[in-house]
């Protein structure tokens, strides 16, 4: 298709100059349209289109890597019928009404909720902006709307041709409908699409891509803390005439919460040199003193006597009873390990001063915590507080801090400082290491009776974690019997039919600050679910795919889908009976994921050769993406199973660097091969639900292999080694 | 104390304390911040630029080694390896958060001039020092595959 941009189009045009329509909430919370060269406007767009055509799509949530710059755009573009390559993108203030994560009601990232609480709103202003272009277009070409065609960011009706652009100084004037007619899914050209590609993909490969640690503003000074290095200590005094020696040392300050000592300096090394010359005497009398060992042991206690009931429907202790007239018992105890979210881009932050309080420039997660917190910590308003997004160099959810730990320790330290000038607070890869607001450690227990058939009749299950959301602005996600969700999830949302199913919980109590870490409970529940389901089909002779299809009540929607990826999964890797490789599949966040691991052992060494993963999450709005985030999310579950873990010696982390906790290498990562279930169902989650069932399907490949349950992690406990 | 570095191909005067490692000279001094910080021990390439040709990781190489040599870091890179292994990585969608691929680039266009047609091992094994924690191998690998069929076609 030629397009010819008319002469009297372009003038036009030109003559609107930097008018730019924009489609988004007003302050009703109603989709409206307006224009950006109104004096003033009360919209926060989603969608903002110039004069020239170009369309910028409003980010609401933050880019991390998994795809949201690249997932909301493709929803506007969809209805728009934008050319794609004329799309771009810009994240949004801080907004707590108008950019609120549907499912939060707040403005935030997190639980793989993106694109499953955009996908409507997005595609409605969409489609808001695309209405309003062909009413100006049909006025401005005095035709009937309903001759006009949209295609690739071009509106046409009969001979007459134009690009968005064109009509915006008219469609400025016009009111937006409420709720524009959206799309079938027959209609769709980009939801679904294999062709396009990320839109962070230029910036991301030459060096222009914007992080918070890439922030440099004129008179910025930089700020490096020295930590307690036992949890929950706090400062004495401290002595910093060894830093006045490093070449570059500004000052240094205690944070007013007694936390730690800030060091100043003119650069990034010379505060990190002058932190480190620091000499700080602690209390430790609030901190953490205990070994790995003992916290270990002493999770195990906990699941003697379980504090809460998580199954509503079956109280723990009627299982002990039927299970001990079970035929046989499975019994097993399985331990997790702390870990570090370790983002490679470490945590930091940069204040700076406005003329009405102060501009946080952070690859900001949680911009509904972020602007109050910081706030509090500097004595302002929250309208005060500007938060600016930037790309975030991972996060995994270290960056979803209840506490806005390191926006807050900015803050502290720009408050200390004297507030003249901008401050950047960065942490070293040690500081990240050993800053704790790991995944928490934990243990759980079971026991599962069958009867003689092989049948379970009873399943007795406990689980022994701190938790996350006590105790923080989380705490409403804490259900009325004192069970925090996220420390059972995938035992107690289990999509499994089974019977006389007890869960019991306990939570456990450190100074060591904790977090959610990719896939949250998922990440040690689904260990245990699927390793158990293992231990069930080996104990009976079943074959663990037959297994879990027959547990599955197929007429329970998750259930359908979840039948549907194991399927799926079975077909792509060619499982047979009496399979040798792993099996495990593991729903959460909304989304069925089945995984098969093939690996070979030698000794006691492994090597994951391929892994095969079928994903259902309803609509695949971008099938690339989802593919990546399932590549991503196994070997993030590989590089934490194989060897990481934060241990503790006398309440001092071990740890302290990529050399001792390292991440998983080009050459262990295995060849992987993901098929999407084809769906029309709602879209849900994919950044985290990779990760639940990649680790268990290679346990049972390793005890398929060699006999060895693993149920102590990492599997470097268990003596293997990984190539 | 003043250094006189050449930094894609331009001299650039910059004032450091000796022993200053590259890193935070381009980051803070100069302003080249496509070079990233991910571990300063040498351990995950984040900061990966190029020293007479060579990937080497600049979290390690001090200023004042620094001078009488030519650097290239990623807003530098632009010739036509360079160009090849950029275009490959944006065709394979390779990153996601984004943080590492500055130096996983560097560490490629180093590998494609050392060895136009590597294999599959000979990626694995070069870029085993470059880490993503978003774990995107298998696309970076891909990627590389193409740049360098791209170069020979």
């Amino acid at each position: 298709m030629t397009i010819t941009v008319s002469r009297r189009g372009f003038l036009k045009a030109t003559a609107a100059g930097t008018t730019a329509l924009l489609v988004g909430l007003n302050t009703k919370g109603v989709l409206a349209a307006g224009s950006s060269a109104a004096a003033t406007t009360d919209l926060n767009p989603f969608v903002k289109i110039d004069a020239d055509g170009t369309v910028t799509v409003i980010i609401k949530h933050f880019e991390m890597g998994q795809g949201t710059t690249t997932g909301l755009t493709t929803l506007v573009a969809e209805e728009l019928d934008a050319d794609w390559d004329r799309v771009q993108i810009d994240f949004a203030p801080s907004d707590n009404n108008r950019y609120a994560n549907l499912f939060f009601g707040a403005q935030g990232t997190g639980g793989s909720t993106s694109i499953a609480n955009s996908f409507m709103q997005y595609r409605e202003a969409g489609a808001a902006a695309r209405d309003i272009l062909v009413r100006a277009a049909a006025r401005q070409w005095d035709v009937d709307a309903s001759t006009i065609t949209v295609e690739n960011g071009i509106l046409t009706s009969g001979g007459n041709s134009g690009h968005f652009g064109e009509f915006v100084a008219i469609a400025t004037t016009l009111e937006a409908v409420e709720k524009p007619m959206v799309k079938t899914p027959d209609q769709f050209k980009l939801i679904g699409s294999n062709k396009l590609h990320r839109k962070d993909n230029s910036g991301k490969t030459n060096g222009t891509a914007m992080f918070a640690m890439d922030v440099n503003l004129p008179g910025m000074i930089y700020a490096v803390i020295m930590r307690s290095p036992k949890f929950g200590g706090t400062v004495v005094s401290f002595d910093d005439s060894a830093a006045k020696e490093v070449g570059g040392f500004i000052a240094a300050q205690t944070l007013p919460n007694k936390a730690g000592v800030v060091a100043f300096g003119k650069n990034t090394w010379a505060a990190f040199q002058a932190r480190d010359a620091l000499s700080v005497e602690w209390d430790f009398s609030q901190a953490e003193t205990r070994s790995t060992d003992t916290m270990i042991a002493d999770h195990k206690v906990l699941l003697d006597a379980p504090e809460f009931d998580a199954n509503h429907e079956v109280p723990l202790a009627s299982v002990a009873p039927l299970i001990a007239e079970a035929a046989k018992t499975i019994d097993a105890e399985f331990t997790f390990p702390f870990l570090a979210h370790a983002p490679l881009e470490p945590e930091n932050c940069v204040i700076e001063p406005t003329e009405n309080g102060v501009r946080v420039h952070d690859g900001c997660q949680f911009p509904t915590l972020t602007q109050p917190m910081v706030a509090a910590a500097l004595d302002l308003d929250p309208s005060q507080v500007e938060v600016k997004t930037l790309y975030a160099g991972g996060s995994f959810g270290r960056r979803a801090n209840a506490s806005s730990d390191y926006n807050v320790e900015a803050a502290m330290a720009y408050a200390v400082s004297g507030r003249k000038v901008p401050v950047k607070l960065v942490w070293s890869r040690e500081d990240d290491i050993k800053g704790g607001y790991y995944r928490p450690m934990s243990a759980h227990r079971a026991k599962i009776g069958l009867d003689a058939n092989g049948k379970i009749m009873g399943w007795d299950h406990r689980a022994a974690v701190k938790s996350i959301a006590k105790g923080g602005p989380f705490e409403g996600m804490v259900q009325k019997n004192g069970v925090d969700p996220t420390s059972v999830e995938g035992v107690s949302e289990s999509l499994y039919s089974i019977p006389n199913f007890g869960i019991g919980l306990s939570d456990f109590k450190t100074a060591v600050p904790i977090n959610w870490w990719r896939s949250v409970g998922h990440s040690h529940t689904g260990f245990v679910m699927e390793s158990l389901m293992d231990m069930v089909a080996k104990e009976t002779g079943q074959d663990p795919i037959e297994m879990r299809l027959a547990m599955l009540d197929p007429s329970g929607a998750n259930q359908a889908r979840m039948i549907e990826a194991i399927k799926l999964v079975r077909e792509i890797s060619g499982w047979k009976e009496g399979d040798q490789r792993g099996f495990a599949s593991h729903y959460s966040f909304n989304t069925c994921v089945a995984v098969v691991a093939d690996i070979t052992v030698e000794e006691t060494t492994v090597h994951v050769n391929k892994l095969f993963m079928a994903v259902e999450c309803g609509v695949a709005v971008n099938p690339d993406v989802i593919r990546a985030q399932m590549e991503g999310g196994a070997g993030f579950a590989l590089s934490a199973i194989f060897r990481n873990e934060i241990t503790l010696t006398d309440g001092e982390v071990d740890q302290y660097n990529f050399p001792d906790y390292e991440l998983l290498r080009n050459q262990e990562m295995p060849e992987i091969e993901v098929a999407i279930v084809q769906s029309n169902n709602a879209p849900t989650g994919v950044g985290e639900p990779g990760v639940p069932p990649t680790a268990p399907a290679v346990a049972n490949a390793i005890f398929a292999k060699t006999g060895t349950r693993i149920m102590d992690l990492p599997m470097t406990r268990a003596g293997f080694d990984f190539v | 104390m003043q250094y006189q570095l050449t930094i894609n191909g331009e001299s650039r005067t910059v004032d450091a304390e000796p022993g200053t490692p590259l890193l935070w000279v381009l980051r803070d001094e100069l302003k080249l911040t496509g070079t990233k910080f991910g571990c300063g021990v040498a351990y995950c390439g984040a900061c990966t630029v190029h020293v007479d040709g060579y990937p080497t990781r600049s979290c390690q190489t001090f200023v004042e080694d620094a001078v009488d040599v030519q650097i290239t870091t990623i807003e530098g890179a632009t010739d036509k390896i360079a160009q090849a292994v950029q275009a490959a990585w944006r065709e394979k969608d390779v990153v996601q958060c984004g943080w590492c691929q500055s130096g996983q680039i560097m560490s490629a266009i180093g590998l494609l001039n050392e060895n136009p047609k590597p294999t599959d091992q000979e990626i694995k094994d070069y870029m085993h020092g470059n880490a993503c924690r978003c774990v995107t191998y298998v696309r970076i690998n891909e990627a590389i595959k193409l740049a360098s069929e791209k170069l020979e076609a």
